[in-house]
């Protein structure tokens, strides 16, 4: 008996011992994870949601930070893309241990900020640095500030935009002089008879886009020809539905033109978009810049990406979001790591020719018009797209990824599929809209 | 001093009998002692969200703010059970498990029955049934979507190559049910061919044997002798693959997003909306918590039902299972 008490006993010490040697070293993982402190791993401690060729593109501005500053530590993680990724840097605000710089989309900011989860840029000391609002993309700052603060710094624009196969384009006689671009495009007659073109000249199809299963790119395509038409579908920060019933039917019927009469597939989704146009059974492909890179591996395909026209309405629209750089809040963080924080983000903006490689066109100012940038093509040639950038409307539920574009976005497959049409469509809308409208937000917004 | 003598030999057989009634005292405790990590965890990761989650479906909670948020009272379960498209995911569900459940059971018992009867390559086939329950949700998801894939996928081709139109595997709700249900019957079915396999090396072979020498040809073996032997297997069967197809979510969404137009979302994939995608997290408890009573619900029904089956069935099973012992001896004896 007076054994096994000794034994207990060692064991209880040693324990002790160990733990309190854990505590001691206050840097470990084990101590920061029993007192809830962030762990100190590095001096800037940066997530972001970037796999593939973006994922390659950003670990290349990452080194080029801990180039220019040797000395400062630096820890990147990247987590799943999408709605993980944004639940957890909620989680990870909301109990105090986040981040000091993260990513967002622009198009999730509203949420973000009014939760109170980040800090105004202002406080967190980059204009001193530099970042200011005259040396942005005016479309991107603006979408940067929420009710008149500033809570983000935009990185890029990535807007949706219009790829063609040049050798197809060519024969069916819709490049310009120069051979550089297509010729101009006034009304959807002109887009109309250029996908007709295309399929005369031996392509299965005059365009192809994901529709199947895909209701973001559906609710891009949308929110593009509608924006030329009318305002937001939803106002007063996502509380009341706006809806221009002509406008929306007429958009409606212009998309079941292209579907209808096999210009364009009615049913296809992503990879079966990718193959018809890197097969050259499609002219053109609707999708996001963000797809260059992969097509850039297609032995063969001449292909090039310019804006869309101006389909109905006067002017071009370019639906768009943008990945920004945001500070999580966090009451526990030095001045001296935050400022170490705005010195990253400066060096993420003067490296941004290297994320433009992916696709995006720079945000900064100074980048979008460097040489490094404009000797990139097809990059280049849709820049003015960033300027006519048409974001989410501001409201708790809308942006990159979420059940808002999830729910409208299925009521527009339906119509691509020829399954509902413009006028139950508008209806559709009404009703998909008013779910949102209607419901408790989790946060209040002004 | 005579009577304590007396009664002690009589007090003696009543701890006896505690103890051929229940362990010792030294047993318990390694019982316990040995079940405490799992208690543990079950505490901690199932118990404790669960009331938790209780706890959180009374109030406005969200994902992206620390705290509880406003009490709201019943007002999250009043709207969850209003909303059309709750009933409408719970539906799916539903209707997923009343098409996979009979379809499920019945392929794997007759491909476990004919792989067991099979004399060469028995291992190929259990392998080969079996194979693709190991393979991760997403990569099925993977190779099946590119096989539905409209205008160039496998699939549509081969409905193309033998001049048929095809149908719209992702794109239409008739398409979208017959590619999940085609995908997870080859995908779950091993399970259930695993648990009949076993259970039919469980059946004597002794009551082939005699059968044969009887002369009940294979398919009275069959339907006379291993589909009654399997009745406990297949009780189990059913009610793990009921439970399994109401939790259904990763391949209806990983193939087809819940859509098309939302008419193949479950339940499960309603709740992620609401409470991670749209960051409702008290709404999405309520939901979680009109669901799990559901199935609380359907779980002790099959219990119920199953107690009085075994009650009223242990009278007529005795004389069958007693000329079964029987049975075997006779031959035996013969050969």
């Amino acid at each position: 008996m007076g054994g096994a008490m000794t034994r207990r006993r060692l064991l209880a010490l040693g324990g002790g011992l160990a733990l309190t040697g854990g505590l001691s070293a206050c840097s470990s993982p084990l101590a920061s994870g029993l007192t809830g402190s962030q762990p100190d791993a590095a001096d800037v401690i940066f997530w972001n949601l970037f796999t593939g060729g973006d994922g390659a593109n950003m670990v290349l501005m990452e080194d080029a930070f801990r180039t220019s500053h040797p000395g400062v530590s630096l820890e990147a993680t990247i987590l799943g893309w999408g709605n993980p990724y944004y639940t957890k840097l909620a989680l990870a605000t909301a109990s105090g241990t986040p981040p000091d710089v993260g990513i967002s989309h622009l198009s999730r900011l509203p949420l973000l900020a009014a939760a109170g989860l980040l800090e105004p840029v202002d406080e967190v000391g980059v204009t001193d640095l530099g970042i200011t609002a005259d040396r942005f993309t005016p479309a991107a700052w603006k979408k940067a500030t929420v009710d008149g603060t500033v809570y983000a710094v935009p990185l890029d624009t990535h807007p949706f935009v219009l790829f063609y196969n040049v050798d197809l384009a060519r024969k069916a006689g819709l490049l310009d002089a120069s051979g550089d671009g297509l010729k101009p495009m006034a009304r959807s007659t002109d887009f109309i008879d250029a996908l007709k073109a295309m399929k005369d000249a031996g392509a299965s199809y005059g365009a192809a886009m994901s529709i199947t299963a895909d209701p973001s790119t559906a609710w891009r395509y949308f929110s593009m020809i509608y924006s030329g038409l009318a305002g937001p579908v939803v106002t007063d920060s996502g509380t009341a539905t706006d809806i221009d019933a002509p406008a929306m039917e007429e958009t409606f019927a212009f998309m079941q033109s292209l579907t209808g009469p096999g210009l364009m597939p009615k049913e296809l989704n992503g990879s079966g978009a990718n193959v018809l146009f890197s097969t050259g059974k499609a002219g053109f492909l609707f999708d996001g810049e963000w797809q260059i890179p992969s097509y850039r591996l297609v032995k063969g395909l001449h292909f090039n990406v310019v804006p869309f026209p101006a389909l109905l309405g006067p002017k071009p629209v370019a639906y768009a979001d943008s990945h920004a750089l945001v500070v999580p809040r966090n009451p526990g963080r030095s001045a001296a790591r935050t400022a170490l924080a705005a010195r990253f983000i400066r060096s993420v903006l003067d490296h941004s020719a290297t994320w433009a490689h992916g696709g995006h066109v720079p945000a900064w100012l100074p980048i979008q018009r460097s040489k490094g940038f404009l000797d990139q093509s097809p990059q280049r040639n849709y820049v003015q797209a960033a300027f006519n950038a048409q974001y989410d409307p501001v409201a708790w539920y809308t942006g990159a990824g979420s059940d808002f574009q999830n729910t409208v976005g299925a009521t527009i497959i339906e119509v691509l599929a020829g399954r509902l049409g413009p006028a139950g469509a508008v209806a559709a809308m009404r009703a998909d809209l008013g779910r949102y409208t209607t419901a408790r937000p989790p946060v209040t917004m002004k | 001093m005579t009577t304590v003598t007396t009664t002690r030999p009589a007090s003696r057989p009543v701890p006896v009998r505690e103890v051929a009634d229940r362990p010792p005292r030294s047993d318990r405790r390694a019982g316990l002692l040995l079940s405490t990590p799992f208690l543990i965890v079950y505490l901690v990761f199932l118990v404790g969200p669960l009331l938790m989650g209780i706890v959180l479906s009374f109030f406005n909670t969200t994902t992206v703010k620390d705290g509880l948020g406003a009490w709201v009272g019943v007002s999250n379960y009043t709207k969850v059970v209003k909303d059309s498209l709750f009933w409408d995911a719970l539906w799916h569900s539903v209707l997923f498990t009343l098409i996979t459940t009979p379809l499920l059971v019945l392929l794997a018992l007759l491909a476990a029955v004919l792989a067991s009867r099979i004399r060469r390559g028995r291992v190929f086939y259990r392998l080969a049934f079996f194979a693709p329950y190991v393979v991760p949700s997403s990569v099925v998801a993977l190779i099946f979507l590119w096989m539905y894939t409209p205008q160039v996928g496998l699939l549509p081709k081969l409905f193309g190559a033998v001049g048929l139109a095809p149908p719209d595997f992702l794109g239409s709700t008739s398409g979208g049910w017959t590619a999940v249900i085609l995908m997870t019957l080859w995908w779950t079915f091993g399970f259930n061919f695993v648990l009949y396999t076993a259970a039919i090396q469980d059946v004597p072979p002794d009551v082939y044997e005699a059968a044969a020498i009887d002369g009940a040809s294979p398919w009275q073996q069959i339907r006379l002798i291993t589909v009654p032997l399997l009745r406990p297997t297949t009780s189990l069967v059913l009610i793990l693959q009921i439970l399994a197809s109401l939790k259904v979510f990763d391949q209806i969404y990983l193939l087809l997003g819940g859509g098309p137009n939302q008419s193949t979302r479950p339940v499960i994939e309603y709740i992620y909306d609401t409470g991670f995608t749209s960051y409702r997290g008290g709404y999405g408890a309520a939901a979680t918590m009109v669901y799990f009573v559901l199935i609380v619900a359907v779980s002790a029904a099959w219990y119920a039902l199953r107690r009085r089956g075994v009650t009223r069935a242990a009278t007529r099973t005795v004389p069958t299972t007693a000329t079964l012992a029987t049975t075997p001896a006779a031959p035996r004896a013969g050969a």
